[in-house]
């Protein structure tokens, strides 16, 4: 039929011209990225060290705790956020987490030598005169490091995320989510859609750092879930020379970041996949009644 | 004053203040319309639905939305897509329904080239739907800088820009479009009149104007076939409907056109709920910064043809700077198809297909403007700004041989 010519052709232009700059045009402009690798295999390999919590609890009373609260195993802050952010040039994070948001191999890498484990090495260099506000632990033998990995975890594990008696499930994973990534990503950046200020203060960071932190609200949107994924698992590889360092999130909390990224900045997802396809069908049944009174209507004149 | 005698039913007391009975038959079930259409002749009810759409949208949009550097982005993202009750659906619906309104443009555009309804009588059709494509494009374009992200900003930059290269008096141009001397605050607010007021008007006005253009030279048919209309509306009165050569616009043209817009707006529909990232570009969810400039800058694609024609002089040649090359082509680009009547000089009215060198000059148009849309989003280095500058040509040299292909046409044909 001639008609169905006519739309086949219309199609076949409007598809090749849709290709060519959406799918086509981002594929030149994105190279596609590598996938997160959550082992983060260019670090040195200590999982074989079986670690004992027990001795790691003395290493990080002795170590750790002059700088870092570990607000769940009983260690408070040693001094309010501002001032923490302007003695260190970025809050020191708080650790009762640290053994379940950060992957084991990465936080014994990190313990021992900060700004390789980060990829940082661009910001915290001879030229550039500034060092990293955690110093490296390259002294200790790579059993004292998973020690305190150990006891990190033994902490972690019992950390519960507070939420009132009555909620809901999905209440739960959304504290949870958010709990995560105030721990992961909080200290720098904000969140202002959920009412998340960052805890270093924005020019306290820029000066330490050379460049202030996001707000992340709307970066689900502009990144996109796919980007995000490459993005924080290694970010210089996407953005180089970029300030952002590399956290080493486990794919799960990276997951739980990502999640609560888009239940914020796109807070509509669920409402718009449900009422979508109602809409459709309302289309559909109003395209079909039509079709049919046309045809009633052409019956006379053809 | 006229004698008025007591009306007789409600529809008499209008009749007589108002001429109802008689609005009815000119506006509706006595305006005729060729009987041998295709879909392609419900385009123009599709983009008046369109329109209607983006006015209600844009409406209850304009009730959150702040035009203030500061706020603008937050009113947006914020509150319209997520703290107003389906503010995120009249959002999608106006980005989806700005980008879609263009391809309709392009398609009903195409469709009056390629069937050859711009000429022999139909010219100020043709002439008022250019302006109505000026005025949307216009509208999209202040539109487009609304929310306020890093594409409405630097898009508006880069075309604002352009107007410097005018001669004498680019540069205050510039800054009196602006308001500033650079793209600011000022830009925002009057982008902002200018895209809920004027521009709106003008399209209210352009709209009436095209319809009533149609009115005398009446539509064009698939054939390109001439016949007397009130000849053929006699017969359709008289009974013979099977007959004759035209239909009444109500109910019989509109009954096809509300099917062709239900099928329509199952894939309108399908875009705004699921498929709508092309009309709302990831990069203008970043806030507008004027110290950080994206790696890519593009405008939304229907007016990448044209922006590509702009680009695709890189060089210089005979002395004139490829900059002031390009802008001259974009005027050239953006003028042409106003006088299009004109440079088709042959007397046929036929589809394109029935035409001996038309049909050709036809798809190479079309295939060159899907080259040159495509490689106006891709960064124009290496092969890509050698694509452009030689579509670019194409496009130009197109435009000066239709004149000269047309005027052979017509000696072709002359004896028929």
């Amino acid at each position: 039929m001639k008609e169905m010519r006519i739309l086949a052709t219309i199609v076949a232009l409007v598809l090749v011209t849709y290709y060519g700059i959406e799918p086509y045009a981002h594929h030149i402009m994105h190279p596609e990225p590598k996938a997160a690798d959550y082992s983060f295999s260019d670090l040195k390999n200590v999982k074989k060290v079986k670690g004992n919590a027990a001795s790691g609890k003395a290493l990080v009373e002795a170590n750790c705790v002059a700088c870092h609260s570990i607000e769940s195993a009983g260690f408070a802050k040693m001094m309010p956020d501002a001032d923490a952010a302007a003695s260190y040039g970025v809050v020191p994070p708080d650790l009762s987490t640290a053994g379940k948001i950060y992957e084991t191999n990465y936080l014994a890498n990190f313990i021992y030598d900060p700004v390789t484990a980060s990829h940082l090495s661009h910001k915290y260099s001879a030229e550039s005169g500034k060092t990293h506000p955690m110093p490296s632990y390259n002294w200790m033998s790579s059993q004292e490091i998973m020690d305190i990995v150990a006891y990190l975890q033994q902490v972690a594990a019992t950390v519960k995320v507070e939420v009132d008696d009555e909620a809901t499930i999905e209440e739960q994973l959304k504290a949870q989510h958010r709990a995560t990534f105030i721990d992961a990503c909080g200290r720098c950046h904000s969140m202002a859609y959920a009412g998340w200020s960052a805890l270093t203060p924005s020019d306290t960071l820029k000066a330490h750092m050379g460049a202030a932190a996001p707000d992340l609200s709307q970066y689900i949107k502009s990144r996109g879930e796919h980007y995000l994924h490459s993005f924080i698992n290694d970010p210089q590889q996407l953005l180089h020379g970029t300030s952002m360092p590399r956290v080493g999130l486990t794919e799960e909390a990276q997951e739980d970041v990502i999640t609560y990224m888009e239940e914020i900045g796109d807070s509509k997802k669920a409402d718009r996949e449900s009422l979508g396809w109602k809409v459709i069908l309302y289309m559909l049944v109003f395209a079909l009644l039509a079709l049919a009174w046309k045809k009633e209507i052409w019956k006379d004149v053809h | 004053m006229a004698e008025f005698k007591k009306a007789e039913s409600t529809l008499e007391w209008f009749d007589q203040r108002l001429g109802v009975t008689n609005l009815y038959k000119v506006m509706m079930s006595e305006y005729w319309i060729p009987k041998k259409i295709n879909f392609l002749w419900a385009m123009g009810v599709i983009l008046v639905m369109l329109f209607k759409i983006l006015l209600i949208s844009g409406i209850f949009l304009l009730m959150y939305y702040k035009p203030d550097v500061n706020l603008a982005f937050d009113s947006v993202n914020y509150t319209i897509m997520q703290e107003v009750g389906y503010g995120w659906l009249m959002r999608h619906i106006h980005a989806v329904g700005a980008s879609v309104v263009f391809l309709i443009i392009y398609i009903h555009m195409f469709t009056g080239i390629y069937y050859g309804s711009y000429k022999k009588g139909r010219e100020m059709i043709w002439i008022s739907g250019m302006l109505l494509f000026v005025l949307f494009s216009a509208e999209g374009f202040s539109g487009y800088m609304l929310p306020w992200g890093q594409m409405s900003y630097w898009a508006a930059y880069v075309i604002t820009e352009i107007f410097g290269g005018i001669p004498f008096i680019g540069d205050e141009l510039v800054v009196w479009i602006r308001g500033n001397f650079y793209v600011s605050d000022a830009t925002l607010t009057r982008f902002f009149m200018l895209h809920v007021l004027l521009i709106p008007l003008a399209i209210l006005g352009a709209i009436a104007f095209h319809f009533y253009a149609l009115r005398f030279p009446h539509v064009n048919n698939e054939d390109g076939e001439f016949f007397d209309f009130d000849e053929e509306a006699e017969k359709y009165l008289a009974g013979n409907k099977k007959e004759s050569k035209v239909v009444p616009f109500w109910p019989v043209f509109l009954s096809k056109d509300f099917m062709v817009l239900g099928f329509f707006m199952i894939f309108f529909f399908y875009l705004v709920f699921y498929h709508y990232s092309f009309a709302m570009d990831a990069i203008n969810f970043d806030k507008a910064d004027g110290l950080k400039t994206p790696a890519h800058i593009y405008p939304e694609w229907y007016f990448l043809w044209s922006y590509e024609v702009l680009r695709g002089f890189f060089f210089d040649i005979a002395g004139i700077s490829g900059k002031d090359l390009g802008l001259i082509a974009f005027a050239i680009a953006n003028g042409i198809f106003l006088v299009f009547p004109w440079l088709d000089r042959s007397p046929l009215v036929k589809p394109a297909n029935q035409r001996p060198y038309f049909k050709y000059w036809f798809w190479l148009l079309i295939a060159d403007l899907i080259v040159l849309t495509i490689y106006g989003k891709l960064p124009p280095t290496g092969v890509n700004a050698w694509v452009g500058f030689f579509s670019s040509m194409t496009f130009l040299i197109l435009f000066a041989l239709l004149p000269v292909i047309t005027k052979m046409e017509a000696k072709k044909v002359g004896g028929e």
